[in-house]
């Protein structure tokens, strides 16, 4: 196994991070072990849960079953980015009202999901919304409160835009 | 105190509930229901609770319409932010400095005499510090003291596939992994047993040295009433044979834990449990350290359901090495390694037969139960009881009897999971119900609501019940399915089903036999307005940390944003069981509204002498203090509240507690099932299948739930949903399967340890879930809530086998409802003729 590091560029949530890794650190571990981001968590160990989801180029995508080198100049975006000046992100909020977030551990990964499919679609239908999320397994809600959660944030985001 | 008591001790029940402050039972033995005046509990809402009036002083006093400014509110939980955020730390969020990571060898064969380990190679290696063997840790432990038979690594042999053999400490997993793949062991294979057939077949094949005799890891057999003659009078009797499938919780959070011991000597271990308690005595007693010398901190839970509610061999692992190498050390779980802790729900093979007067009054049941308990006891001695102990509630069932046996297998072990052992139950009883109501051609609601156990009254295995809202549960989701226009009346392939439930709100005592409070809390005022409430309950997502933080609110007069809460951890907080067996709102949350009390007390007098007005005149609420005979003249903040009282009586703080009144059954494990107070829940599910594939999609399920009180609707509805989703998974989708490890091995290798292979519904795959609370205000919980974590769990199951039945005319008595099973039973006679019978004799009989 080669365990020989080299230096990593990742630029994320618009900060930019040098960090040192193997050919074959994941991009969750780069950001949870190397720039101490833990907020994208690790549930299963092969894209099987979906709560290590982060946004590359706005894109969905599981950080771990990507390589930390192979994000290299992209826009990675996780769970700590969304909230601004310290304020929660109307969809933060409304997991927060809701009760979206039980144990909190697939949280982060259905957040980067839903922000996905709220910047392409700001009107989803429930549907829409289970297709969306259908690659984050939650075993806490029922989905059910999830869907009201994305439900609110879509409604507020419209209004106030 | 109550005297010093065995689990199993017979306790006179009728006598001792009516000791102390404790609620006064008339017992009656004549009639179908015994009499139960329940005065106030311990604990209980305020009398002289007063709405209230508005305060012009700049803040607005409102509560709600029924005195309440806090509780009952759609209110967000303390931790939410944090975990919406990605700021709540979790055990695997935790570095350390200088900290290792290890990694566990697990057994290859499913039972193989260990004869050797050479760990030279691993030890070789460069960034290794250190491997451990059963040898290390050779104390044996187990969550029920009276069967402890679990070691940390196995010494002398390995049980199952994926039990642990030895722990590797190294500079980083990778490094740790590729040492496990050097250390060598010398197995010698022996004959496995993987069913219940298997293990009764050859008990010279035993699993587990600490069993009973053979592979019998726990037998219970328990009549009441005069069962053969009952069943021999009936109208109508029904056999049965049901299988219900084993099935894991897959948190989606693997066990994690961190272990340091510092210079002095001193361990601490943060870990992903839901039992922090019992974890530190466990860890104490098996590292051979002073109990004072250990901390255990439970960091945020990423979910638990049961699978976090007893030690692991992590914790052990972890704790040994960082003692050896004197440095931080972590263990985490694989995915995979999960499927190997597991202690889910235990497979169950239940034959019943259930009779019925042709009026709908049950007569009884003989139940024989045989459960697939794994290699280990885990919970499985209360499990067993767990199988027949809540079977008829919450129905009259005016004589049964069970008779269970739990047998070890070489699989890894069960436990518990979300409605501990009483789901299988359920299952084939509200099956045999159904199955009932068409022989004697009534509506399944009718039959159940022909034989309510009522409130204030007691089971016939001695349970005392207070408050029951299981009538109202069954009208909600009547109505809101739409019943009476689709039962019997919907076109071939698509069904509605019913099926009820009643679950425990914690049990009344303690996993080790002691005298001391089952939940504590102490609570601490600041000068600044703030309150810090100190408690070792364990928040695992369903939000009991909240739950202090609003009766504090409530209590106090102060906001959420004012409230901090300090739990699980064993240097700080006062000892709380744990979250097991849907106790924390109903324990904590009564320690805590006692707490609360004692420095509203305080303040209430100090503000009543200031004001020259009766204590029952002040108020608190929402930051506001108040007299409601002048708000405008005579108001305060609640700090300035507080500040006075400090003044008065000092600095202020409080503890609280709570244990329950002894309860139970007057017979040997009479205790197990008993509970301060039950929960009830009904379920209306909907289905649609495919005669020609077997696929059956459920569509809707409508959950109504007597909680008691929601102490907060969201928090509640969320276990509602979370739970029939856990159901409706384990009736439609989730299988423990076990394959050869090798051609010519035996079985016993998970056929699919991941989240893929393991069928977790995806938001495609769930129902549309209905959630409708009914409160009916307990006279003993916390303003009168009991529990919703469990409960809901239970009807899911046989109501969707019940609405197959009135979809497609055939039984599904074996889970799962997969295709290829509900294929087959189509395939078994004529399923369309039966469908078509059980629609015109039920409407023959005018629906009755």
């Amino acid at each position: 196994m080669d365990s020989t590091k080299t230096v990593c560029h990742l630029r994320v949530n618009g900060d930019a991070h040098t960090c040192a890794v193997t050919p074959g650190t994941t991009l969750l571990e780069a950001l949870r072990y190397a720039l101490a981001l833990t907020g994208s968590k690790q549930g299963c160990d092969k894209g099987d849960c979906g709560a290590c989801t982060v946004l590359i180029d706005s894109h969905p995508v599981l950080a771990c079953i990507t390589l930390a080198m192979a994000c290299e100049g992209r826009e990675i975006r996780t769970v700590e980015g969304l909230a601004a000046h310290g304020r929660p992100h109307p969809l933060q909020d409304a997991f927060d009202r809701t009760g979206g977030a039980q144990c909190g551990f697939c949280t982060p990964g259905v957040l980067m999901s839903a922000i996905a499919l709220l910047e392409r679609d700001p009107a989803p239908t429930r549907e829409a919304i289970a297709q969306a999320l259908s690659g984050n397994l939650c075993r806490c809600t029922g989905y059910t409160k999830i869907y009201e959660a994305v439900e609110l944030a879509a409604k507020e985001m419209r209004e106030r835009a | 105190m109550s005297e010093p008591k065995e689990p199993n001790a017979p306790i006179d029940a009728a006598k001792s509930v009516t000791e102390g402050r404790r609620p006064e039972t008339v017992h009656s033995d004549s009639g179908r229901k015994p009499e139960m005046v329940v005065p106030k509990g311990r604990i209980m809402p305020r009398e002289d609770r007063l709405a209230p009036p508005a305060w012009e002083g700049g803040r607005s006093v409102a509560p709600n319409a029924d005195g309440f400014s806090t509780i009952g509110k759609r209110n967000r939980k303390v931790e939410g932010l944090a975990k919406v955020t990605g700021r709540a730390v979790y055990a695997d969020d935790i570095t350390l400095p200088r900290m290792l990571h290890a990694k566990l060898l697990r057994s290859i064969h499913a039972h193989a005499r260990i004869v050797s380990i050479d760990a030279s190679a691993a030890l070789a290696m460069p960034g290794v510090h250190a491997v451990i063997t059963g040898k290390d840790l050779p104390v044996y432990f187990g969550i029920i003291p009276w069967t402890e038979d679990e070691q940390a690594l196995c010494e002398t042999k390995a049980r199952y596939v994926g039990d642990a053999i030895a722990a590797v400490a190294a500079d980083s997993e990778l490094i740790a992994e590729e040492a496990l793949r050097c250390i060598r062991v010398q197995y010698e294979v022996l004959p496995a047993v993987i069913d219940i057939d298997s293990a009764l077949e050859h008990p010279e094949w035993q699993v587990n040295e600490k069993a009973e005799t053979g592979n019998i890891s726990k037998q219970v057999r328990l009549e009441f009433g005069a069962v053969d003659a009952a069943l021999a009078n009936s109208d109508e009797v029904v056999e049965g044979h049901y299988w219900y499938e084993g099935s894991t919780h897959a948190p989606i959070e693997p066990h994690c834990c961190v272990a340091e011991f510092d210079a002095t000597g001193f361990l601490t271990v943060h870990s992903s449990t839901q039992v922090a308690h019992y974890l530190h005595r466990d860890l104490a007693k098996v590292l051979g350290l002073p109990t004072q010398r250990v901390r255990v901190i439970q960091p945020t839970v990423g979910g638990a359901f049961g699978g976090k509610s007893e030690p692991f061999s992590l914790e052990f692992c972890a704790a040994k090495l960082a003692m050896i190498t004197g440095r931080p050390v972590k263990i985490l779980y694989t995915r995979e390694e999960v499927f190997y802790a597991h202690r889910g729900r235990h497979p169950m093979r239940l034959h019943y037969r259930t009779g019925i007067s042709k009026d709908g009054m049950l007569t009884g049941t003989d139940a024989k139960v045989q459960i697939d308990g794994g290699a280990y006891s885990s919970f499985g001695l209360v499990t067993t009881y767990y199988s027949g102990q809540l079977l008829g509630a919450p129905y009259v069932l005016p004589t049964y009897r069970f008779d269970s046996t739990r047998v070890f297998t070489n699989k890894p072990c069960c436990g518990p999971k979300r409605g501990h052992g009483s789901v299988q139950p359920r299952f084939a009883f509200e099956c045999q119900i159904d199955k009932l109501a068409e022989r004697i051609g009534m509506d399944p609601i009718a039959v159940r609501r022909k034989n309510l156990i009522g409130e204030s009254t007691r089971t016939v295995n001695g349970m005392r019940v207070t408050s029951n809202g299981f009538p109202q549960c069954l009208d909600a989701v009547e109505k809101a399915s739409g019943w009476k226009d689709k039962f019997r009346r919907l076109p071939y392939g698509c069904g509605i089903g019913v099926a009820g439930s009643m679950y425990i709100s914690g049990t009344n005592y303690c996993i080790y036999p002691n005298e001391m409070p089952q939940s504590a809390v102490q609570l601490k005022l600041d000068r600044s307005g703030r309150a810090t409430v100190f408690s070792g309950c364990s928040d695992i997502g369903q939000g009991v940390d909240s739950v202090l933080a609003y009766i504090v609110c409530e209590e106090l007069g102060l906001t959420l944003r004012d409230v901090r809460v300090v739990a699980a951890d064993t240097d700080l907080t006062p000892v709380d069981l744990g979250s097991y067996s849907s106790r924390e709102t109903f324990m904590v949350g009564n320690a805590c509204l006692d707490a609360a009390r004692h420095l509203r007390e305080k303040i209430a007098a100090t503000l009543a002498e200031r004001w020259q007005c009766g204590k029952g005149e002040v108020v608190l609420a929402n930051g506001v203090a108040c007299c409601t005979s002048e708000p405008r003249e005579k108001a305060m903040t609640v700090r300035e509240a507080f500040q006075l009282a400090e003044a008065k009586h000092g600095t202020l703080g409080s503890v609280g507690w709570y244990q329950s009144p002894k309860l139970g059954g007057d017979y040997r494990g009479g205790t197990i099932g008993a509970s301060p107070a039950y929960s009830f829940t009904a379920h209306v599910a909907e289905v649609e299948c495919d005669p020609e594939t077997g696929q059956v999609r459920v569509c809707d399920i409508w959950v109504a739930h007597d909680c008691g009180r929601a102490l907060n609707p969201v928090t509640v509805e969320g276990q509602m949903e979370g739970s029939a989703y856990m159901g409706f998974a384990e009736a439609i989708l989730e299988t423990m399967e076990y394959k050869a490890a090798a051609p010519g091995h035996a079985f016993g290798l998970h056929h699919g340890p991941s989240l893929l292979d393991y069928r977790l519904p995806t938001s495609l795959d769930t129902p549309r879930l209905h959630s409708i609370i009914i409160e009916s205000v307990d006279p003993e919980g916390p303003y009168g809530a009991k529990e919703a974590g469990e409960g809901p769990l239970h009807p899911s199951v046989p109501a969707i086998a019940n609405a197959i039945h009135d979809a497609l005319g055939i039984r599904c008595d074996a889970l799962p409802f997969s295709p290829p099973s509900v294929l087959g039973m189509l395939r078994i006679g004529d399923a369309r003729a039966a469908w078509e019978a059980a629609r015109a004799g039920f409407h023959k009989t005018g629906a009755r």
